[in-house]
């Protein structure tokens, strides 16, 4: 079932024609309301009105995320924040987040395609959601919060957290969707399990899981565990949040990405070139209805290929595939994105504590963990164990502080993290994602 | 009349006690006495030897962090109650003792305790004005 069957299976012309107008406009905005396009613009030698047609967009500059922290907070923001209704903001370098403001217009259409995306998922109204994604600067909670609403169907706002009760307001309530990030509902499972609930007994039908990568072979695990049709979501707070993308239920064949609102390209990472359907590479995204802050050419760094082909569900938006890794060394942890360069930076204002360190990601009992390993040396040394316990506890309070995600700070004699020739290998990844 | 101990970080993890005695034991270094302090993650090695100088310079060679602490060797009544006295003589001048571990003393009468403790002159001066015998560090290295 669609949600906006109009604009969901809008032909392909149509859809096209709509984009142009609306990229168009997008274009004319931000080089009239934001400095930072209108150097953008000027450097790349191209004006609003030499948008002729799709095409063009590949003349348009990239938007970095780089970009958005030296624009931090609101320089980016294209409409007065007289006109800005919500701030969200995911985590950024040294602590600084990458703000976002949304209009009631964009908050409206966000309630929209989140509302779409459920819709695609299976779920309606009638329908019991048991929100376990965080509620607050992160995303996640309030988007899934406003679409779950805008369907009509029941929400249980949850947010993360305090799994015990989750499991029984899960059972009491009835919740038939659950939403939470896939190594959560895995967790869930298994606590549940321990107090003796079966989630087959449960009148769960469908999980909407997201804002972190998972595999084919986990999706199977979870539908197995949790009894239920487990369906890929995707978004990320630069560009709107949850519901950018999102599987259909009918085909669970690639992430429709809605392309009234998103015009996705996917370009070699490296040269910048936009590459054909099929082929695999970064993810770019422009936002062509958005107020607050219009993006031209944001690059994900998400890496994944894109289809045009029609779907078995009638939907003629283009399709993304599952994720397959970053074009950058960000890491998503429990939902969470963790740069090795924030930690570095924060490693680096503990006093004596030397650049020496490596993160370790494992994903134990289905939840991601993250050890940070620093080098002991003279400075940080001491006889006692309570004053190296306290710093492995300051290191591992300051990334909760800064970060928002729990990691164990390991102490480790020196010379132990591999020096390799150039650069640094700072993380390693156990977890197998495929 | 203190004493200079070395302290060694060593992750817990197999064989890294044994190639620290194997690099002392190669430079001729001879252990007096020693504590070990252990977490889950790591422990610290704690040691009284003869040629502190060189224990330090060998074992910073092969890469392990060591630092030098001042610590107070006592020799404490063998007999019942001997370690409570000394303890109740610091505890009335609200010293704490950090950690502390026994010395035994090849042929001696009395055993020897060594205390790390958190004001090291005031515990010495105490010790010393209650009649204790604090012991010279040159007496345990040559011991």
């Amino acid at each position: 079932m669609m949600f906006n069957e109009e604009f969901e299976s809008l032909p392909r012309p149509a859809l096209e024609a709509l984009q142009l107008k609306r990229l168009q406009a997008t274009v004319a905005r931000v080089h009239a309301s934001v400095p930072f396009y209108r150097q953008a613009l000027a450097k790349a030698g191209i004006g609003p009105t030499d948008i002729k047609s799709l095409a063009d967009l590949a003349r348009l500059p990239f938007t970095l995320k780089q970009d958005m922290r030296d624009s931090y907070p609101y320089g980016l923001f294209a409409t007065p924040l007289d006109d800005i209704v919500r701030i969200h903001a995911s985590s950024g370098t040294t602590g600084k987040p990458t703000v976002v403001g949304y209009t009631r217009k964009d908050i409206d259409t966000w309630s929209e395609l989140m509302a779409r995306s459920f819709a695609a998922a299976g779920v309606h109204r009638g329908d019991i959601i048991h929100n376990a994604y965080g509620y607050g600067l992160f995303t996640g909670g309030l988007g899934a919060h406003y679409g779950a609403e805008r369907l009509g169907a029941s929400v249980i706002p949850m947010s993360g957290g305090n799994t015990k009760k989750q499991i029984m307001i899960m059972k009491d309530f009835g919740s038939t969707v659950l939403t939470c990030t896939p190594s959560y509902s895995l967790f869930m499972a298994e606590a549940a399990r321990e107090e003796g609930i079966d989630f087959r007994g449960l009148k769960l039908q469908v999980g909407i899981f997201g804002a972190e990568p998972w595999s084919e072979a986990m999706r199977g695990e979870i539908e197995e565990k949790l009894n239920l049709c487990a369906i890929d979501i995707y978004g990320l707070s630069e560009i709107m949040g949850p519901g950018v993308a999102i599987e259909c239920r009918e085909a669970k064949k690639g992430l429709h990405i809605w392309e009234d609102h998103f015009i996705p390209e996917i370009i070699d990472p490296e040269s910048g070139e936009v590459l054909p359907e099929g082929e695999k590479g970064e993810l770019v995204i422009t936002t062509i209805t958005k107020e607050g802050i219009p993006l031209i050419r944001y690059r994900t760094r998400d890496i994944t290929s894109i289809t045009y082909e029609p779907c078995a569900c009638g939907r003629t938006h283009a399709r993304i595939a599952r994720m397959t890794g970053r074009s950058d060394d960000m890491l998503i942890v429990r939902g969470v994105n963790v740069f090795p360069s924030q930690i570095e930076s924060i490693l680096m204002g503990i006093e004596g504590v030397e650049p020496h360190y490596q993160l370790i990601v494992e994903r134990k009992e289905n939840l991601d963990t993250l050890e940070v390993q620093v080098e002991v040396n003279e400075g940080l040394f001491s006889d006692e164990i309570k004053h190296l316990q306290a710093l492995a506890h300051h290191i591992e309070k300051e990334i909760k502080d800064l970060l928002g995600v729990t990691c164990k700070a390991r102490l480790v004699e020196p010379q132990t993290i591999a020096r390799s020739e150039g650069k640094a290998k700072r993380v390693i990844d156990n977890r197998q994602l495929g | 009349m203190k004493v200079e101990q070395i302290s060694i970080f060593i992750e817990n993890k197999s064989g890294r006690l044994a190639e620290i005695t194997r690099i002392l034991g190669e430079s001729g270094v001879n252990i007096r006495a020693l504590s070990l302090a252990d977490t889950s993650d790591f422990g610290i090695l704690r040691l009284i030897v003869n040629d502190r100088e060189t224990a330090k310079r060998v074992l910073k060679e092969k890469g392990f962090t060591v630092s030098k602490t001042e610590v107070v060797a006592v020799e404490v009544p063998d007999c019942p109650g001997g370690l409570a006295q000394i303890l109740q003589t610091l505890d009335k001048q609200a010293i704490n003792v950090e950690y502390m571990y026994a010395f035994v003393e090849r042929c001696g009468e009395n055993a020897v305790i060594i205390f790390r403790f958190d004001e090291t002159d005031k515990a010495i001066q105490t010790l010393l004005d209650n009649g204790f015998n604090v012991l010279a560090g040159e007496r345990l290295y040559a011991m």
